[in-house]
């Protein structure tokens, strides 16, 4: 039977959905400013901030701030991936050597990252250095855990059947723990790309920057260009957001068999 | 089975340790175990234990609960370490014989990473064979299980028989000389479980690949058997051996033949008078 018209609409309607939430948020806000609820000094209206948005991405200095924001936080990723992961391998599959470090790294994870600043600025100087590694710092902590974390959870029977098989210690290690930390480990990475990002943008508004969102977050504040900020915070949101969103979709095809 | 299982010691196991006083075995033996033990803190599970296994016969293993069917398998396979004792497969240790082992939770024992054809070839990578010779095992593997599953799927994608078939598959590809399986079946339902005792035996008729089976239903045990091993409660021990010589392969009306119904109640009898002992 071929679904009527109204079925079509219903179903279109259905996938519109999480767009009304955002319509009302936008129609609220606009109400307020055209009602001067609040001081347009503070708060412009949704059309300025979409301008402001529109045309500092589209050729404007936004989009160099943009590609700056996100060149570091990837970075300061990949970074943190690298000594991360093969670190949370070891440590999760030695017992001892874990319960030797748990308390270590569960200090520093729960310690912020902000106050960690000073000490880096010591270490590595006013510049780029410092932000990336403070960055770094912080995801490699928490892919840190979420890796080891992984690995000790892994599947006894599944590493049992390799082993019953003929696989060697190292076999048993690289042919089935690792890909049984791949969905925990996937959990970290997701929370530390979005903590590279926090971090980065708080490094840009206070560690000497001439770039990046968050130090264009700070200068249109202190210069109260309003639909400027707005803007800045509107494309740090979409960032944070689309960042999270890639790592979901890499996770679901990578880790296909996760929740199975 | 919830035993904290330490990997390297389960594998090489402790040196056979202890008199082996029993050295004699009938012909045609295949695996001799003797002087076994196994203690779990306080609690001996076994004690000065011995069993011959004859080559080429299916042996089910049956007894009550807690009393260690699985642990004698996975002792004998080195999942489990033993305390003393040793098993023998034809004179030779464990670490010079190829095993099959199929686990009850296939879930757990597939990877799920894997495709259901690489989980197959997975146990292969262990052997030293060239490519070609690899995949006509596969090809053969899969024309002997008639069954039509589609290996390009993930094991999660298919049925828990399918899962389990691929499995047992995996368990032969590498023709292992003694085939260990612990309640293969028991997750399945009634219809799935008959349609693999009848694969199983087809398996085994045309391999005759040496195997244990233990089985928590009296019916399968003595279904599929050549002998049935009874065990005792704790400290176990054997309890009684009993051959049952059906033609194969067996389907349903096996299962009403006077000589089932015979050997399945003296099976029964044994097995309650095990239980009720104080």
């Amino acid at each position: 039977m071929k679904p009527s018209l109204k079925e079509h609409l219903l179903a279109l309607l259905a996938k519109l959905a999480p767009l009304w939430g955002a319509l009302v948020f936008v129609a609220l806000w606009w109400i307020a400013t055209s009602l001067k609820v609040i001081d347009p000094i503070l708060l412009p209206s949704p059309a300025d901030s979409a301008k402001a948005l529109w045309k500092g991405m589209m050729g404007g200095s936004l989009w160099h701030d943009f590609l700056r924001t996100v060149t570091r936080t990837l970075l300061s990723f990949i970074i943190a991936v690298a000594i991360a992961v093969p670190l949370g391998i070891v440590l999760g599959s030695s017992d001892k050597i874990y319960r030797a470090v748990e308390f270590i790294i569960d200090f520093f994870r729960s310690t912020p990252a902000s106050a960690m600043f000073p000490l880096f600025l010591v270490l590595f100087g006013v510049g780029e250095k410092t932000k990336i590694a403070v960055a770094a710092f912080g995801a490699a902590l928490v892919i840190l855990f979420n890796v080891a974390y992984g690995v000790m959870n892994a599947r006894k029977l599944r590493q049992l059947a390799a082993r019953v098989m003929g696989a060697s210690r190292i076999g048993v290690l690289t042919d089935v723990t690792f890909w049984e930390s791949m969905p925990q480990t996937f959990v970290g990475m997701r929370s530390g790309v979005s903590l590279a990002l926090v971090i980065v943008i708080v490094a840009e508004m206070f560690i000497g920057s001439t770039d990046g969102l968050g130090q264009r977050v700070i200068n249109s504040q202190m210069i109260f260009d309003m639909p400027e900020m707005y803007a800045s915070i509107f494309a740090a949101g979409a960032l944070g957001y689309c960042l999270n969103l890639l790592f979901l979709s890499i996770e679901r095809k990578f880790v296909h068999w996760g929740g199975k | 089975m919830n035993t904290p299982i330490d990997l390297m010691s389960a594998i090489t196991g402790p040196a056979a340790s202890g008199p082996s006083d029993h050295r004699w075995f009938p012909p045609g033996t295949h695996i001799t175990v003797r002087g076994l033990t196994k203690r779990f803190g306080a609690t001996t599970l076994y004690e000065n234990f011995n069993l011959d296994i004859p080559r080429g016969q299916l042996i089910s293993i049956f007894g009550p609960n807690g009393c260690g069917k699985s642990t004698l398998i996975n002792m004998m396979s080195g999942i489990l370490p033993i305390d003393g004792g040793e098993v023998l497969f034809d004179g030779k240790a464990l670490r010079d014989t190829r095993i099959g082992y199929v686990f009850q939770n296939y879930r757990e024992a597939m990877f799920p990473w894997l495709r259901a054809i690489d989980n197959l070839r997975y146990p292969l990578k262990f052997l030293k064979l060239s490519k070609a010779e690899k995949d006509a095992r596969v090809e053969r593997m899969i024309a002997r299980f008639d069954v039509k599953i589609d290996l390009h799927r993930y094991p999660y994608e298919l049925s828990g028989g399918q899962q389990q078939m691929v499995s047992i598959m995996r368990a032969l590809i590498v023709d292992p000389e003694v085939l260990f399986m612990d309640e293969p079946f028991s997750a399945l339902d009634y219809e799935m479980t008959l349609f693999m005792r009848e694969q199983l035996q087809k398996v085994f008729m045309e391999t005759r690949t040496t195997t244990l089976l233990v089985s928590h239903d009296l019916e399968e045990a003595v279904h599929l058997a050549d002998k049935i091993l009874l065990l005792t409660r704790k400290p176990t021990h054997v309890a009684d051996y009993i051959s049952f010589d059906a033609p194969r392969p067996r389907d349903t009306a096996t299962l009403s033949t006077p000589e089932f119904v015979r050997v399945k109640a003296h099976s029964l009898e044994v097995f309650q008078r095990e239980v009720r002992k104080p």
